[in-house]
Formats: structure tokens, sequence, C-alpha cells
């Protein structure tokens, strides 16, 4: 990878392009299907380095730790669509929704209501997930593909959203003031909270993975070698160390004559976390989640194993709506409140988030960790190019050229690990 | 629920009830199915008519016959897909409805259509237990259907699959059929329809296939096999049922049939040589 050189803009855009292709390429050269963490994680690092030569800024604890919580929101957005990627459908409305739930919490807490935050907050979700199975109701009852539905859903959310913002009288914007929801993203757990977190976090999980390989091994079946493991929980322990030392450094600036302390993680890191443990759990571990996976991989083959798949799909679009009020609360949160101008490429970043993470457009095929990966990329990305003061037009093109490359990785990978009969 | 091979067949018929039954046969030597005068009609179409088939435990019936013969239409209806319009379903000597799919689950009926309804982003243990999984504290027990999985399809001596923990899609297309016959046996089945579970394949798998039906008829199953394929058929077949236009114009112990006399009854319904029609069920 040369050294950019960058004098005039033409120069800039090809190295730039370069880079991008490089981390094109990387994810056409994977081996199919198997080994889908590895270019992605190459596709990470190649990004990071580039951001990180170009302004040595990117890796300082106070953009890091900037990063992860805009990763926070695309990350449960991403999240959001999986539910429904699964199955072969789409929301195209979840950038609208999350944030019509945001603004129900803000305005209940905010305005006239004055109502407690944990109502607020319940209220946000109930909305959320009750517009969730609206459209899985009209997809179901109408068999009208996901895609119209929740396109008519994307046009008529933002009515409403600009409608009840518009009705508070504030002028369009809504600040939240109540501290629970301005907190969730802008105030950090202490550092010690934070070190608690982490080391339950990675001691939870080296201990379902150490029991369930146990028990594997009593049964006589085949268990991955003991030492793959080990690398596995001694990588994840490195992370979260790192994670846990960015977190904790006083990122707070020098004003006055002395220093603010800011350190510790935001509190989005935790529900984001606890997010994607009870959204994996319930994709791997249960039946629920199981029956998604066989709904998206042959809808009838799951219909003659006696599954009701309308109750699973239906299922599948209320998580959607659930995963898309929490991302709303963390977005408005960040903002600080809501205005009538809502960015509409939320959307096509969550599914972006979604794809380059892994899972497929075409059903069957995703994980849960995919919305984290690729919530990542989008925010490193959209970081990254905000470091380097990059116009929004050349952002818009890097992120649709990485979720193209994506795309294409992912149908490459699906005729791969086709074989032929 | 792990399927231990003596559990789940029985090498003799199952003693029926002691009352006299239709077939005249006294019931403990009934066949485990007995299809008499089943009609089905689409509105004006006749699909079935009147058609009288025996499907004994432990022994292959290849039911043959062209294309709108109504191979399928039998099958549904044995499957609970279609209800005829008249006739009668004997389980074990006793009349028995076979009103939707569950029902004929219920019964130990197991069908493995064409298109081997398996999801391709699913591993095998996975597709066997789609639908009936095995749980533990609300969640799926894995070990306990891993262990399951390896033992069915140990016991019917497929040895072609690998690792069961390999995607579905990855497997061809023998292995495919024998990861759907396993599914169908698990469930404690009694009688396996098959239809055309050898159409897509090669020498070598359909080998394998033939040699998955002898196992299952071995185990004391009944086994019902649609195909177009007169070689596969005699080569695994005990007994024949022709079907033609609808009706079954003939059946019996395939040693009473030869490829000639099978394609004339195929094609036109009746046959010159010495074949008897509806011989009597051995």
């Amino acid at each position: 990878m040369s050294t950019p050189e960058v004098t005039n803009d033409p120069q800039f855009k090809t190295s730039r392009d370069q880079v991008l292709k490089q981390v094109w390429s990387q994810f056409k050269g994977m081996r199919r299907g198997d080994s889908g963490m590895v270019p992605i994680v190459i596709g990470i690092v190649v990004l990071v380095a580039y951001f990180q030569i170009r302004n040595s800024l990117f890796l300082s604890a106070g953009n890091l730790v900037n990063l992860f919580v805009q990763a926070t929101t695309y990350v449960l957005l991403g999240m959001a669509e999986i539910w429904l990627l699964l199955l072969g459908d789409i929301d195209l409305s979840v950038g609208y929704v999350s944030v019509l739930g945001g603004a129900s919490a803000v305005i209940l807490t905010d305005t006239q209501f004055h109502w407690p935050w944990y109502l607020a907050i319940l209220v946000a979700i109930l909305v959320t997930t009750a517009i969730g199975a609206l459209h899985g109701a009209l997809t179901i009852l109408l068999r009208v593909p996901s895609f119209i539905v929740t396109l008519a859903g994307l046009l008529a959310w933002e009515g409403v959203l600009i409608y009840v913002v518009d009705a508070q009288g504030t002028g369009g914007t809504i600040p939240a003031h109540e501290k629970v929801l301005y907190d969730l993203v802008n105030t950090n757990a202490s550092p010690l909270v934070t070190w608690i977190f982490f080391v339950v976090c990675v001691t939870g999980a080296a201990f379902l993975i150490l029991t369930r390989d146990r028990a594997r091994r009593a049964s006589g079946l085949l268990v991955q070698p003991f030492v793959i493991t080990l690398i596995k929980i001694v990588t994840m322990a490195v992370v979260a160390l790192l994670l846990v030392l960015v977190f904790n450094t006083n990122r707070g600036v020098f004003f006055a004559g002395h220093r603010t302390n800011l350190e510790g993680m935001p509190w989005a890191i935790p529900v984001d976390v606890i997010m994607l443990a009870g959204g994996t759990f319930l994709l791997s571990r249960t039946k629920a989640g199981r029956y998604l996976y066989a709904i998206g991989g042959n809808v009838e083959a799951a219909r003659r194993a006696g599954i009701s798949v309308n109750r699973y799909r239906l299922m599948a679009f209320m998580l959607t709506g659930f995963t898309s009020g929490v991302a709303g609360l963390l977005y408005i949160s960040r903002q600080g409140g809501v205005s009538d101008n809502v960015d509409s490429t939320l959307v096509l970043y969550a599914v972006a988030a979604a794809v380059i993470g892994g899972t497929s457009l075409f059903g069957g095929r995703g994980k849960i960790i995919h919305a984290l990966i690729g919530g990542l990329i989008v925010a490193i990305i959209y970081n990254g190019m905000g470091l380097l003061s990059i116009t929004a037009s050349a952002e818009y093109i890097a992120i649709a050229v990485v979720l193209l490359a994506a795309v294409a990785v992912d149908s490459l990978a699906r005729r791969g690990s086709e074989v032929s009969r | 629920m792990t399927n231990s091979p003596e559990s789940s067949s029985s090498l003799t018929p199952s003693t029926g009830p002691t009352e006299h039954d239709d077939s005249g046969v006294s019931p403990s030597l009934a066949p485990l199915l007995q299809l008499r005068a089943i009609t089905k009609s689409f509105g004006a179409v006749q699909a079935l008519k009147y058609v009288d088939l025996d499907v004994p435990a432990g022994k292959v019936t290849a039911l043959i016959g062209d294309n709108g013969a109504g191979k399928s239409t039998l099958i549904k209806a044995i499957a609970g897909i279609y209800t005829p319009t008249s006739g009668e379903i004997l389980w074990n000597g006793k009349v028995v409805h076979i009103h939707t799919p569950r029902d004929a689950e219920h019964l130990g009926i197991a069908t493995v259509y064409q298109d081997l309804a398996l999801c391709d982003n699913l591993d095998v243990v996975q597709n066997m237990f789609l639908g009936h999984e095995e749980m533990r504290y609300r969640t799926l027990d894995e070990i306990t259907m891993e262990l399951a999985a390896k033992q069915v399809l140990a016991d019917l001596s497929v040895t072609t699959v690998k690792s069961v923990r390999q995607k579905v899609a990855s497997l061809s297309g023998g292995q495919r059929q024998s990861v759907a016959v396993a599914k169908a046996v698990m469930r404690e089945s009694k009688l396996v329809i098959l239809d055309e579970p050898t159409a897509a394949l090669g020498v070598s798998q359909t080998a394998q296939v033939l040699e998955l039906i002898h196992t299952l008829a071995g185990r004391g199953i009944a086994v019902l096999v649609i195909s177009h394929n007169l070689n596969d058929v005699f080569a695994v077949a005990d007994r024949i049922a022709v079907m033609h236009l609808g009706t079954l114009v003939s059946s019996g112990p395939v040693a009473d049939y030869d490829a000639s006399s099978a394609v004339d009854l195929i094609t036109t319904g009746e046959s010159a040589r010495n074949v008897s029609p509806m011989a009597p069920s051995s």
C-alpha cells in the first residue's frame, strides 16, 4: 500500500480509490464461505491504518471512543435489519421508525407530559415494536413483499415523525434535557465499572465456551482443538483489555487552566453489548432462532416440518421494531434531542452494516456478530472521513463502494459454497 | 429422543385388535397399509379411480406408472395432503382418517418428496431435527441431537456423510437423499414413502440409495417407492403396483413381472404376458 501523496484533489481521490480497491480485492479473494471473518478483519485493519496515516488523531482515545459511540447506532440498526434479512425480507423504514421511537421518549419526558424516564423508554420501545408488528401483519396478510410495505413505511413514518415533532410547537427541534435519556450516550460509567463490565463479559464468554467444549468432549463429539479455543479466549481478553484501556484513558481537554475529567465507557456501550448478547442467544440457542434460519433457507421445507411460518415471520418483524427502538434511543441521546430533519441515509447504513458484516440479502445466512463488525466498519469510514474533512459526496461514494463490494462478496460466496451434483 | 433400532420397528406385523377387520384377513396378518377403493376427484377430473393397494411391512413396494397415472396423487392421499373423495384407508386393519400431514405423521407415515424439503443453509443435524428439536432448559440441546443424528445414520449404514455438521448445501445428491430418508426414519416411522428417490442421481449415488431402501425394509419398515426407472425398481422392489390413468391395473410380487410386461402395463394398462392382475398380497 503506497503512502499517499496529497497535494491536490485528483491525487487524493486516486490514493483513496487505491486503498478501497485493495479492500475490495481482499473481500473477493477470500475462501468461500468459511473464513468469512478473516478478510473483514483484514479490511478493518487496512481502513484503520489508512486513516491513522492520514490523520494521527484517528487512533487517539478521544476519537476512538467517539467512533465506538457512533458505531453503536449503526450496530443496532444493522442488528434490526438482520432479523428480517435472515428471512429474505427487508425493512426500509428502520431509520425513521427508530427516530420516531426516540422522539416518543423525548416528547414524553421533555415537553408538557413530563413523564418519568422509564415510562418514556417503555413507550418508545412499544411504539417501535408495534410498528414492526404492523409491517409484519401487512406483509403476511396482504402477501405483499416486505420491501414495498416498509417502503411505504419509510414515507409514512417520516411524515408522522415530522408531524409529531412539529406539533410540539418548539420550532422543529426538541432537545433532550431529561437526565437518563441524555446520559445514555453522553455520560460515562466510572473506570472501575468499565473494568468490572469487561472482566465479567470476558470471563462469562470464556466460561460458556469452555463448558460447552467440555460437554461435547464428554459426549464423544468432535471439538475444536483446545489450542484454538485458548487462542480465541486470549484474543477476546486482549481486545477487551485494549478497549478498557482506551475507555479509561482520560480524554478530557485542558480548558481554562485545568483538565476536565472524561474517562470510562459511555453507557451506550453496555447497552449495545447486552443487545448483541441477547440477540446472539436468541438466534443460536433457541427454537425461534433456528426456525428463522429454516424459513430463510427453504420456506417450503420449514412448512412441511410443521413450523408455523407466519408466526415466526411476525416475530422477526417485531424484533426489528424492538431493536430499532433501542437504536433510536441511543440516536436521540447522541443528537441531544430530536429534530424534524432526520438523516435519510440511516436505513442505508443499517443494511450496509448488516451486509458488510456478512449477512446475506437472499436470506438464510447471517449472525448478530455481523452487525457488530459491519457497524464498526461503517463507523470507521464515517469517522475517518470526518477526520479527513472529506465532503459528504465523497463519503457517500466510499460507503457505496464498500457496500457493493460486500454484496458482491456475498454473492460469490454463495455461489462457491454450492457443490455441483 | 435417541432412536434405538429395536424400538423403532417391528419385524413381525403388529398385533391389532382381535375384532374382524374389513380385509377378511385376521388382524395380526393384515398388511400395514391397505387402500380400499380410493377415489380422488378434482372437480370433473378423476385422478384416482377405485384404487386397491396393499403395502406390507418389511417389504419394498414399487409404485410405477406413466406421467399423469396418479402416482403422486395417491401418495399425497396417503400422506394427508389430499383427502380421498371416497374409499377407505386401513392401518393395521383398522379404518383411519388422514386429513392433514400431521395425522399421517402420528400414524407413523413419513414422506420424502422429490424436492427433499431440506434447508440448504442448515447442517445435517439441524435438518434432521427440523420442527422436532430436542430442548434442554428451553435452549436447543445440540449434543443430544448430534449424537442421535449420528446414531441414525450409522444404523442406516450411511457412511458417505462424513460429518453431521456440514451444511446440506455441500452434500451430493445421494447424500442429501440419505439425509432426507434418515430424517423420515427418525420419527419412528412405520411406513416411508419415497417419491422418485433416484431421479437425479448418478450410478454410485443410486446404488447408495437403493442400499438404504433395502436396509429400511430389513428393519421391518414398509417402504413405498415411486419410480420411473425400471432398472431400479427391479433391483430393489419386493412387490410392484402399476397405475394407469388413475386405476391400479396390476399388483403383485416382483417375480410376476418382467421389464416388458411392466412397460406394457404402464403404457396400455394391460399385458398379454403371464401376469395375473390384482394378485393376492403375499
